[in-house]
């Protein structure tokens, strides 16, 4: 007979997981570490560099930021007429860009959602992500190549009823664009669909309504949250776009394309222009906050 | 159980008119037969409960007669006038799901005006309307509440207002008290019972609970396998099953076959005998006049509070369930009689012999 050997000793032979589980601390700064830091120095850290070089001013002889705050930069933009137009500009590809992406994918996310049958769905998800393993460039340059004037597919298919394509500018950009982030509008309403049960949809036409009034009625009001998360993707990601608009935009200049053209001659100017999107962002996630449509994501 | 439970046809079959009419009703889904031929007259002001377990079309027949699913065959009549392939918004049907599909965008009075705003009734009438129908499942002062801040039981009720407010001729009911616990369930079923006695609108309720069935049905439409195997009052389908299937599911399979029933009823084929009609005596004792009797032993004793359930292998083969009120009887008492030698007895009147039909 031996006495009862296998009592816990919680000083000696103690696993990580067990010392972790006696401190919720330690595990919480473990889990958090890696994150909080990058978040700190990475991201606010460049936002924050962004935001102070903003409001330097340039030296004319030598293009080199000089430290001394001032509002310069933001009352040139502001007073001229050309900056206020491009951010008007900018905005409003990105509104259209949003609008379609939301009016071509709310009814691609419900096919997928509610009308294909469950098997298949997983590879219409994989068809509408697929765009986004090819390159941003090709994707552009491709656009470019299709929206040629007189000799482009699009030009090719519009002749024949006596139609031109829209060759190269502002609607060629939305075109572009829309195609883009397309995904990034048609997976948040899939996945919004996806979690409103079938039943709704019975429920209304069994209390009279038809389909048009269930879609008003029911569906919208339900996948509007989903559409404004999606709506999020597409309009910053084309408030942000300096490359589709040097390639198929001809001459039309965006946010986008003026912070790259003068980020080598005057960065704190750039950084101005460069902080207006973020501006606008801010602006447009607070309206969106104050429809309520950021609650229930 | 409590008096409202108890269950008395609201109105006799052969001369009340026919609220739905089912011919030869069939559904497929790719190879699969949900439903197989189904034939059914549905009474008005009749409680009727399609009764069978998961994946045997009780769930599908109803669909098909609210208008989401289209038969594959057969043709549904509402009142006589043939819907098989109208809409749902086209019939004179509501429904009230298993998951109460309530809208969570809208508050409880807006679920409930609904289908009323959908059918352009005016905004007085329509108000009036969804307070009564709230009062009269006990949701007066609920009506400003959105779904998500209300129980599982308050939903249901919701539900029900939603779909009794349209006023439609039959009330069709999925399975709607499988998400409550026990107590809430019971009852409900005593409510629901009284509600359908209050408006007079014919039930069609599906469930896998034959407890259920019993408790609030006029009458029981069983299913199995896409088929209905039996219908008939609440006491036909317990006390006289015609099928082998039937005597399982509608309460505890109890049958004697082969040799067994030879030996025991003198006679060969499926009986069956409830086991509350089986009393367990001395293995000496014989069986009087009008009875027959078994002997066996004991398997097993299982206390359930108010009565024990004795397995009992019979020594002719086979085994039967005995069901014993626990009138005097301990729980150690009870236990004690595993593995004893015991003799069953049962009234002839109480053994019915049922077809083999699956």
């Amino acid at each position: 007979m031996t006495a009862v050997q296998d009592a816990p000793v919680p000083s000696r032979a103690m696993g990580l997981s067990t010392w972790l589980y006696r401190r919720p601390r330690a595990r919480l700064a473990a889990l958090l570490a890696a994150p909080v830091l990058w978040l700190a120095l990475a991201y606010f850290g460049a936002l924050f560099l962004l935001l102070m070089t903003s409001f330097y001013t340039v030296d004319d002889f030598t293009s080199l930021p000089v430290r001394a705050f001032s509002l310069d930069n933001y009352q040139t933009i502001f007073s001229n007429p050309a900056y206020v137009k491009v951010i008007l500009r900018t905005v409003a590809i990105a509104a259209s860009v949003t609008v379609v992406a939301a009016l071509l994918g709310t009814p691609m996310a419900f096919f997928i959602a509610k009308v294909v049958p469950q098997r298949w769905r997983g590879l219409m998800v994989a068809l509408v992500v697929t765009p986004l393993w090819a390159s941003y460039l090709v994707k552009v340059y491709a656009w470019k190549t299709m929206l040629q004037p007189d000799t482009g597919v699009v030009a090719w298919l519009l002749n024949p009823f006596g139609l031109s394509g829209p060759g190269y500018g502002v609607v060629a950009v939305t075109i572009t664009l829309t195609y883009l982030w397309l995904p990034f509008m048609i997976l948040p309403v899939y996945a919004g669909l996806e979690r409103l049960p079938d039943s709704m949809l019975d429920a209304s036409a069994d209390l009279g309504a038809r389909t048009g009034r269930t879609l008003r009625s029911v569906v919208l009001p339900l996948v509007y949250p989903s559409i404004v998360a999606g709506s999020v993707f597409t309009f910053s990601l084309s408030l942000g776009d300096y490359i589709t608009v040097q390639i198929v935009g001809s001459k039309t200049q965006m946010l986008g394309s003026v912070v790259y053209g003068s980020y080598t001659t005057d960065l704190p100017f750039a950084a101005a222009m460069a902080t207006v999107p973020i501006v606008i962002m801010v602006v447009y996630l607070a309206i969106v906050r104050r429809t309520g449509a950021l609650d229930s994501l | 159980m409590p008096e409202a439970t108890q269950v008395s046809p609201t109105a006799d079959p052969a001369d009340a008119a026919v609220a739905v009419a089912l011919r030869g009703l069939t559904k497929s889904f790719g190879d699969v037969v949900a439903v197989d031929g189904v034939d059914l007259d549905i009474y008005d002001g009749e409680f009727l409960t399609l009764l069978g377990p998961s994946g045997s079309g009780k769930t599908t027949v109803l669909r098909m007669i609210a208008g989401f699913e289209l038969p594959s065959g057969g043709q549904i009549e509402l009142s006589g006038r043939d819907v098989t392939k109208l809409a749902p918004f086209e019939r004179d049907v509501n429904t009230v799901f298993q998951d109460y599909a309530l809208f969570p965008h809208m508050s409880v009075l807006q679920n409930v005006e609904y289908g009323l705003r959908v059918k352009k009734v005016a905004k007085g009438e329509r108000r009036q309307r969804a307070l009564e129908a709230l009062a009269s499942v006990q949701l007066a002062g609920f009506e400003q509440r959105k779904p998500s801040q209300m129980s599982g039981g308050q939903r249901q009720r919701v539900a029900l207002a939603r779909a009794l407010v349209n006023r439609p001729s039959v009330l069709l009911l999925d399975e709607p008290l499988g998400a409550l616990d026990l107590k809430l369930r019971e009852q409900m079923q005593v409510e629901l019972k009284e509600l359908q006695r209050q408006v007079g609108i014919t039930f069609i309720f599906v469930t896998h609970d034959q407890e259920e069935a019993l408790t609030m049905s006029d009458r029981i439409a069983v299913f199995n396998q896409g088929r209905i195997e039996q219908v008939g009052t609440p006491a036909d389908v317990y006390e006289r099953p015609t099928t082998s299937f039937v005597a399982g599911f509608v309460g505890t399979s109890n049958l004697l076959q082969g040799s067994a029933a030879e030996q025991v009823l003198g006679s060969p084929g499926i009986f069956s005998v409830r086991p509350e009609k089986i009393r367990i005596v001395d293995v000496q004792d014989q069986a009087e006049q009008g009875q027959h009797s078994v002997s066996g032993v004991v398997r097993d004793v299982v206390y359930v509070g108010a009565a024990t359930r004795f397995v009992v292998d019979l020594d002719v083969g086979g085994y039967l369930v005995a069901l014993q009120q626990n009138v005097q009887a301990s729980s150690t008492d009870v236990m004690q009689m595993r593995g004893r030698d015991v003799r069953l007895v049962w009234s002839r009147d109480h053994e019915f012999r049922v077809a083999d039909a699956t």
